[in-house]
C-alpha cells in the first residue's frame, strides 16, 4: 500500500500574541484530492492558522510541508507561489478593473518596455473562467458582477498556479443555493485534479455534504479528526464545543404585553418584500437566515437609515414614520448594530463618552455636560453588564471585543428605549461574555422590553426566542413558536424550502 | 437598462460633452457680445488656446496618474518655480562658460532632474514614513518653495538666451512648441497608462492597496516612480514655459496645483483613487481654458473666471453624486 | 481563546508617551535653543510681537480646527478671509463702522453656511468644494473690489483701528481676542454636547449617525465656525491696516493647516484639539521669528517648517503603529 503524501502538513505550529496563546501545537494535514473541513467556534483559532499558513504571521514554533518539502511562508504570495492559494471570506478585487486584470493582478503577461500582453491576458483568463464555467468573459468589469461572480473571480485568482492546496474560508456566506451548487461543482473539479482542499466553514449541512474529513479546532487547540461517512453531527459538535449542543428551546414565562411594534407589508426595493410581523412587550422575536436574507435592512428600516418603499410602521398601535434615527429613538427604538467597530463604537473615544453619546444632550447643567451625570450612567451599566475596563477614561478600542459589545448594548440600554433591536449580539464574543448577553436578552424581555434579535447562529436564535421568524432573500418564509422550531425545519424554511406562514 | 447606459455615457465622456456645449455658448455668445470681430472658433484662436493649455496641462497628466493611486501632491507649483529658476540660472554658471548655445540642452537635462529629483524626495517620504501624501505634499510646498528663494531672494531670475527662445517659440505644422509636448506627453501616458504593467498597477493600487500588496505588487516603489514622474511633469512644463518667457519669479506657480487638481477632477478622476483617465483629464484642462478665454471674449473680467469655475468644479461634484446614487435602498449615514 | 487587554511595557509606554506629546518637547526645546542663540528671542517685546502677528492666523486656525477634527478640510479660509478683509474695509466708509462690521459678518458666515450645506447636507467631498470656493470666493473678491486696493479714507476720525492696533491692560486687543476666543471655543469643544458631537462624527462618522447625532447638521456648524472665524481675522487684518490688497489672505489656508497639524490634529478626522491649536500656532510664529533673529535669510523658515511637520506627523504616526518606518512593501 503506496503511502500518498499530503498535499499540505502542519506540525505542531504554535503562535503566540501578548497574553493569548493563539494556537497551541495544531497540527493537521490534507491529502491531494480530499476535501477537509475546518471547524471551530469563534475564536477557536482558525483565522490564525490560516494566516500563519498564508504567511501573514510567523508560527512561533512549528513546521509547514508542502508535499512533504519544509516551506516557508512569509507572504501570501509565497505561499501562492509554492501551491497554497487562498480564497478568503472578504473578497479582495481591484472593482474597476477587469476580470482578466484582476486575475492575473500583479503578474500580467508583458511584452517588452513592460507592456501588457492584452491577447496572451485575455486567453489565458478566459480559459480559467471557461473552466469554471463563470458565464461571463475576461473583460467584464468586476465590480459590475454579483458577490457570487465576484467570488468566482477570486476562486479564478487561484487557479493562476498550480495548486496543490486550496483553502476556502467561509464560501458560501453570501450564496443562493444555485450558487452554491456551482460552487460545490468547482470544488468537485478541484478534488479530482488531485488539489488538497481546506474548507472552512458554520455550516454543518455543507460540510457533511461535500467533505471527506472534518477538524476540529478549540480554544487554539487541535481536537481531532473525524471521517465524514462515519460520524454524525452530534459528535462533531461535542468536539467543538465540549458539551452536547445546547439546542433548548425557549420556554417562554410570564404574560406578554402589548403589540409594541407591528411591521405590515413592509418593502424596501429589492432588499426586502412584503414583510408583516408583530413583536409584542415582553418577547423575544428572533429573525434567523443567510446573509443577504433581509434580515439587517428590516433592521436599518426601522432605525430610520433606509426609506421603506411600500409598507407601515406602527408603534404602540399608532403608525409612524421613521426618516432618521434621531426619529427612531425619539419614538423609543434602539438598534444594537451588526457591526460595533463600524457602527457602533467610535474607537477613539473613551467608554464613557462611547455609551453616553445618544443622550449627551440631555445630560447637561446648564449648556454644559454633566460629567458626574454622565459617570452616573456608565458605573450603572458597567456593574449591571459585567464590563471589564480599569476605568471609564479607557478608549473603547483597547477592550476585548465581549466587553466592546456590552458597551454598546448598555449604551442602548440607557436609553430605555420600548423596542431593542440587537444585530450578531454575539459575534466575536469569548464564550462567557456570550452567555452573558444570552442571560441579559432573557431578563430584559421579562422586564416588558420587545425584543428584536438578529442571528446567523441556530443555537443562539433557538436559545433565546420566543418566537423565530425566518427570511429568505428579502421575504419572510415562516415564522414559528418556540415549540414547534427546531434544526431541521427552520434551515429549511431558510433555505426557500417548505413554506406556510404559521404566525 | 438605457438608463444605465446613458449613466455610463454620461461617466466617461462628460468632458467632452461639456466642452462641446462650452464651445458653442461661447461661438454664440461671441457673435453678440464680442468687441473683436474674429470669432471664437477662429483656428488661430483655438490653437492658441491648445498651446496655452500646456503649462498646467502637462502638469495635470502627473497628477492624474499620482491621484489614481490614491495619492495628490500639492507641491507642483513650488516644483514648477523651482526647475525654472535652477534652468535659468545654470546657464551662467561659471562651469559651463565654454558651452556657448550647448548649455541650453544641459540647462534643461539639469531643470529636469531637479524636478525628477523633489518628486523622489515626496516618494520616499511617503513610501517609508508612511505619512499621508497630502501633508507630505504640503510641507515640500513649502519647502520647495524655500529652497526658490535661495537662488535670488525675492528677485527675479532672468536670463535671456535668443536661441532657447527661438527653440521654444519654434512650431511645426501649425502646433507650437508647448501644445506639441503637451500633446505628446498625452499620447505617451495614454500608452503607459492603458498598455504597460505599471499602468495598470497604478489603477489596482489606488483601487485596492491591499489586494495590489497581496497580490505582489511592489507598491512602494510603484509609488515612489508616480512622484517622480510629476515631479519631471512639473519641471518639463516649466522648461518648456521658462525658456520662452526668460524670467522667473520666485513667486510663480502659485496654487498652480489647485488648478492643476480642478482640471483634473473635473476630467472625471477619483480623489479616492482607482479610476480616471489621462485623455479625460487633457479633456479637463481644455475645458477650464475654454473657459477663461470665452469669458474674455465675451468681454467679462478675469475676476469673473475665478468664479466660475469655482462653481462649476462644485457642480461637476454635486453631478457625479447624483449620477453614483443607488436611489431608494441607499444607507442614510 | 482567552480575550485579554493587554498593558504595553514600560519602557515603551515612556517612549510613547514622549512621541505623542513629542511637538510639546520639541517646542520647549527649539524656545530653550533659541533663546540661548540671541538674547533677544525671550524679550517680553518680542515675544509679544510674535504672539501678536500670529493673532490673525491663530484667529482662523481656531474655526478650522473644528472643520479638521469633524473629518473635513477647509482650503477656501485664505480667500475668505481676504474677502472679509475687504468688504468690513469698503463697507466702513460707506456705512460706517458699527454696521459694516456685522454685515460683513453676516455675508462672510453666509459664504460659511454654504459650504457647510455643500460639505454636510449634500455630503460632497470637501477638498474639492472648498477648492471650488476658494477660486469662486477670489473671483467674488476681485468683481467686489473691481481689482483695486481698498483704503479707508479717513484713518485718524474712527474708533476702528482700536481693534487691530489698540490695546487695554497693557495687552494689544488682537491678543485679546485670540486668546478670548480660544477659550469659549475650547469650552464649546470640551465641555459642551456639541463638542462631543464633532469628535463623535469626526472619529466614527457611521457610529454618530448610528448613535442619533445628526451628522449634517454638526458638520455645517463647525463650517459656520470656521467663517466666524475667518470673519473675525478679517476684521482684526482691516482694522491693523486699515486698508488692503483683496489678495491679503492668499495661501493662509495652508498655513492653517499645517499650524493644526503640527499641533497634533489628525486631518482624518476625530482628534485635536484648541489648545493643540494654538500651541501650533505659536509655534510656527516662533520658529520663523527665531530663525529670523538668528540672523539666517526668511526662507529658511519655509525649509525648517516642512522638515518640522513631516518630523511631527512621522513620529506621531509612528508612534501609534509601534514601528517608526512604514510597513508597505
Amino acid at each position: 500500500m503506496t503511502e500518498r503524501i499530503p498535499a499540505l502538513r502542519l506540525e505542531n505550529i504554535v503562535k503566540t500574541f501578548p497574553g493569548v496563546r493563539a494556537l497551541n501545537g495544531v497540527s493537521f494535514e490534507v491529502m491531494p484530492g480530499e476535501v477537509h473541513a475546518l471547524l471551530g467556534e469563534n475564536g477557536a483559532g482558525k483565522s490564525t492558522l490560516m494566516k500563519v499558513l498564508g504567511g501573514v504571521h510567523q508560527p512561533d514554533e512549528g513546521r509547514i510541508y508542502v508535499e512533504e518539502s519544509p516551506a516557508v511562508m512569509t507572504n501570501p504570495l509565497e505561499a501562492k507561489s509554492q501551491g497554497v492559494v487562498f480564497i478568503h471570506q472578504e473578497l479582495s478585487l481591484a472593482e474597476e478593473m477587469t476580470a482578466a486584470e484582476n486575475i492575473y493582478l500583479g503578474e500580467l503577461p508583458r511584452k517588452s518596455f513592460g507592456r501588457v500582453d492584452w491577447p496572451r491576458l485575455r486567453a489565458d483568463a478566459g480559459a480559467i473562467l471557461d473552466r469554471l464555467n463563470c458565464g461571463f468573459g475576461p473583460d467584464q468589469i468586476v465590480g459590475e458582477l454579483s458577490i457570487a461572480k465576484q467570488q468566482m473571480v477570486e476562486i479564478a485568482r487561484a487557479l493562476t498556479v498550480d495548486a496543490k492546496a486550496v483553502i476556502f474560508d467561509e464560501p458560501t456566506a453570501s450564496l443562493t443555493d444555485a450558487e452554491k451548487e456551482v460552487l460545490f461543482d468547482v470544488i468537485r473539479d478541484l478534488r479530482t485534479q488531485g488539489v488538497g482542499i481546506v474548507y472552512i466553514s458554520h455550516r454543518m449541512e455543507e460540510i457533511f455534504r461535500i467533505s471527506d474529513r472534518i477538524s476540529v479546532l478549540r480554544d487554539g487547540t487541535y481536537r481531532g479528526t473525524l471521517i465524514t461517512e462515519e460520524t454524525d453531527e452530534e459528535a462533531v459538535t461535542k468536539l467543538m464545543i465540549g458539551r452536547s449542543l445546547d439546542l433548548s428551546r425557549h420556554v417562554p414565562e410570564g404574560a406578554l404585553g402589548g403589540v409594541a411594534l407591528e411591521v405590515q407589508g413592509l418593502s424596501c426595493g429589492h432588499l426586502f418584500e412584503d414583510v408583516s410581523f408583530k413583536v409584542h412587550a415582553g418577547e423575544v422575536v428572533g429573525f434567523y437566515g443567510l446573509v443577504g436574507a433581509g434580515r439587517t435592512e428590516i433592521a436599518e428600516t426601522l432605525f430610520g437609515l433606509r426609506s421603506p418603499s411600500a409598507g407601515q410602521i406602527l408603534l404602540n398601535g399608532e403608525p409612524v414614520s421613521i426618516h432618521s434615527p434621531v426619529d427612531a429613538i425619539s419614538h423609543g427604538i434602539s438598534l444594537v448594530p451588526e457591526s460595533r467597530k463600524e457602527q457602533g463604537l467610535v474607537l477613539g473615544m473613551n467608554c464613557r463618552d462611547n455609551m453616553t453619546l445618544p443622550q449627551v444632550d440631555d445630560l447637561t447643567a446648564g449648556p454644559f455636560v454633566s460629567e458626574g451625570a454622565e459617570i452616573a450612567v456608565f458605573d450603572q451599566y458597567r456593574d449591571r453588564l459585567q464590563i471589564k475596563t480599569p476605568s471609564w477614561r479607557q478608549q473603547v478600542k483597547n477592550l476585548s471585543g465581549g466587553n466592546q459589545q456590552k458597551i454598546v448594548i448598555g449604551k442602548w440600554l440607557s436609553m430605555r428605549p420600548d423596542v431593542l433591536i440587537v444585530d450578531e449580539p454575539t459575534r466575536g464574543v469569548d464564550v462567557g461574555s456570550k452567555s452573558e448577553i444570552h442571560n441579559l436578552i432573557r431578563e430584559l424581555a421579562g422586564q416588558g422590553y420587545a425584543v428584536i434579535v438578529i442571528s446567523s447562529e441556530m443555537p443562539e436564535v433557538l436559545h433565546v426566542s420566543d418566537r423565530v421568524v425566518a427570511m429568505y432573500h428579502g421575504r419572510i418564509t415562516r415564522t414559528f413558536t418556540a415549540a414547534e422550531v427546531n434544526e431541521d425545519n427552520l434551515v429549511q424554511a431558510i433555505s426557500g424550502l417548505g413554506g406556510g406562514q404559521v404566525a | 437598462m438605457e438608463n444605465i447606459n446613458l449613466r455610463k455615457f454620461l461617466k466617461r465622456g462628460a468632458i467632452w460633452g461639456f466642452i462641446v456645449l462650452e464651445l458653442i455658448f461661447f461661438t454664440v455668445a461671441g457673435h453678440f457680445l464680442s468687441l473683436s470681430e474674429v470669432s471664437f472658433l477662429d483656428p488661430e484662436n483655438m490653437l492658441l488656446l491648445l498651446k496655452q493649455s500646456a503649462p498646467i496641462g502637462i502638469i495635470a497628466l502627473g497628477m492624474t496618474i499620482v491621484m489614481i493611486n490614491g495619492n495628490i501632491d500639492l507641491s507642483v507649483g513650488a516644483t514648477f518655480a523651482l526647475a525654472g529658476v535652477v534652468m535659468l540660472d545654470s546657464m551662467s554658471w561659471a562651469v559651463f562658460a565654454g558651452l556657448g548655445d550647448w548649455v541650453i540642452p544641459v540647462a534643461w537635462m539639469i531643470a529636469l532632474a531637479t524636478g525628477a529629483f523633489l518628486g523622489l524626495i515626496n516618494g520616499m517620504i511617503v513610501w517609508k514614513t508612511g505619512v499621508d501624501a497630502f501633508i507630505v505634499t504640503l510641507g515640500a510646498m513649502l519647502g520647495f518653495r524655500g529652497l526658490v528663494f535661495m537662488f535670488n531672494g525675492e528677485q527675479p531670475t532672468f536670463h535671456l538666451n535668443w536661441t532657447m527662445v527661438d527653440i521654444a517659440e519654434s512650431s511645426f505644422f501649425g502646433l507650437e512648441l508647448p501644445a506639441i509636448v503637451l500633446l505628446l506627453c498625452t499620447l505617451v501616458l495614454w500608452l503607459v497608462m492603458n498598455r504597460t504593467v505599471h499602468g495598470r498597477n497604478a489603477y489596482a493600487v489606488g483601487d485596492n492597496r491591499e489586494a495590489a500588496v497581496n497580490a505582489g505588487i511592489k507598491v512602494g516603489p510603484h509609488m515612489v516612480w508616480n512622484f517622480v514622474l510629476i515631479g519631471f511633469l512639473a519641471a518639463l512644463s516649466a522648461v518648456v514655459f521658462y525658456s520662452a518667457s526668460g524670467s522667473v519669479n520666485p513667486n510663480d506657480g502659485m496654487l498652480y496645483e489647485l488648478w492643476v487638481i480642478t482640471a483634473v477632477v473635473l476630467g472625471g478622476t477619483k480623489l479616492t483613487g482607482g479610476s480616471g483617465s489621462i485623455i479625460n483629464t487633457l479633456g479637463g484642462v481644455i475645458a477650464i481654458q475654454i473657459l477663461r478665454k470665452g469669458l474674455g471674449h465675451i468681454g467679462a473680467d478675469t475676476e469673473t473666471v475665478n468664479l466660475v469655475i469655482g462653481t462649476i468644479l462644485i457642480a461637476v461634484l454635486f453631478l457625479d453624486r447624483q449620477l453614483n446614487r443607488r436611489g431608494q435602498e441607499e444607507l442614510k449615514v | 481563546m482567552a480575550d485579554t487587554a493587554t498593558n504595553p511595557v514600560s519602557l515603551k509606554r515612556a517612549g510613547n508617551f514622549l512621541a505623542r506629546q513629542g511637538i510639546l518637547v520639541a517646542f520647549v526645546i527649539f524656545m530653550v535653543g533659541f533663546a540661548l542663540a540671541n538674547d533677544r528671542f525671550l524679550d517680553m517685546d518680542n515675544v509679544l510681537g510674535v504672539i501678536r502677528s500670529s493673532t490673525i492666523l491663530g484667529v482662523m486656525a481656531l474655526g478650522v480646527t473644528f472643520v479638521v477634527i469633524s473629518g473635513n478640510l477647509d482650503l477656501s479660509v485664505g480667500s475668505m478671509m481676504s474677502f472679509a478683509t475687504i468688504v468690513v474695509l469698503d463697507l466702513h466708509d460707506k456705512i460706517g463702522p458699527e454696521l459694516a462690521i456685522p454685515l460683513m459678518f453676516v455675508m462672510t458666515m453666509s459664504l460659511g453656511a454654504l459650504i457647510g450645506f455643500l460639505v454636510g447636507y449634500l455630503k460632497l467631498n470637501s477638498l474639492i468644494v472648498t477648492l471650488g470656493m476658494l477660486s469662486a470666493i477670489h473671483g467674488l473678491t476681485l468683481t467686489y473690489s473691481g481689482g483695486k486696493n481698498i483704503d479707508i479714507a479717513d484713518k485718524e476720525g474712527t474708533w476702528f483701528s482700536i481693534l487691530g492696533q489698540g490695546s487695554a491692560l497693557g495687552i494689544p486687543i488682537p491678543i485679546l481676542i485670540f486668546l478670548g476666543l480660544a477659550a469659549l471655543l475650547s469650552i464649546l469643544l470640551t465641555k459642551m454636547p456639541f463638542g462631543r458631537k464633532v469628535y463623535a462624527v469626526g472619529g466614527n462618522g457611521t457610529a454618530a449617525t448610528f448613535s442619533g447625532i445628526r451628522r449634517a447638521r454638526t458638520v455645517f456648524c463647525c463650517y459656520l465656525i470656521s467663517s466666524f472665524c475667518v470673519a473675525t481675522a478679517g476684521l482684526i487684518q482691516a482694522s491693523r491696516s486699515m486698508g488692503s490688497q483683496n489678495t491679503v489672505g492668499q495661501g493662509m489656508e495652508l498655513e492653517v493647516l499645517a499650524a493644526i497639524i503640527l499641533g497634533g490634529a489628525s486631518l482624518m478626522g476625530g482628534s485635536g484639539t484648541v489648545f493643540k491649536t494654538v500651541i501650533g500656532v505659536l509655534i510656527l510664529g516662533f520658529i520663523q521669528n527665531g530663525l529670523l533673529l538668528i540672523g539666517l535669510e526668511f526662507y529658511v523658515q519655509y525649509i525648517v517648517t516642512w522638515i518640522i511637520i513631516i518630523l511631527a506627523v512621522w513620529l506621531d504616526i509612528a508612534a501609534k503603529r509601534g514601528r517608526l518606518w512604514s510597513p508597505i512593501a
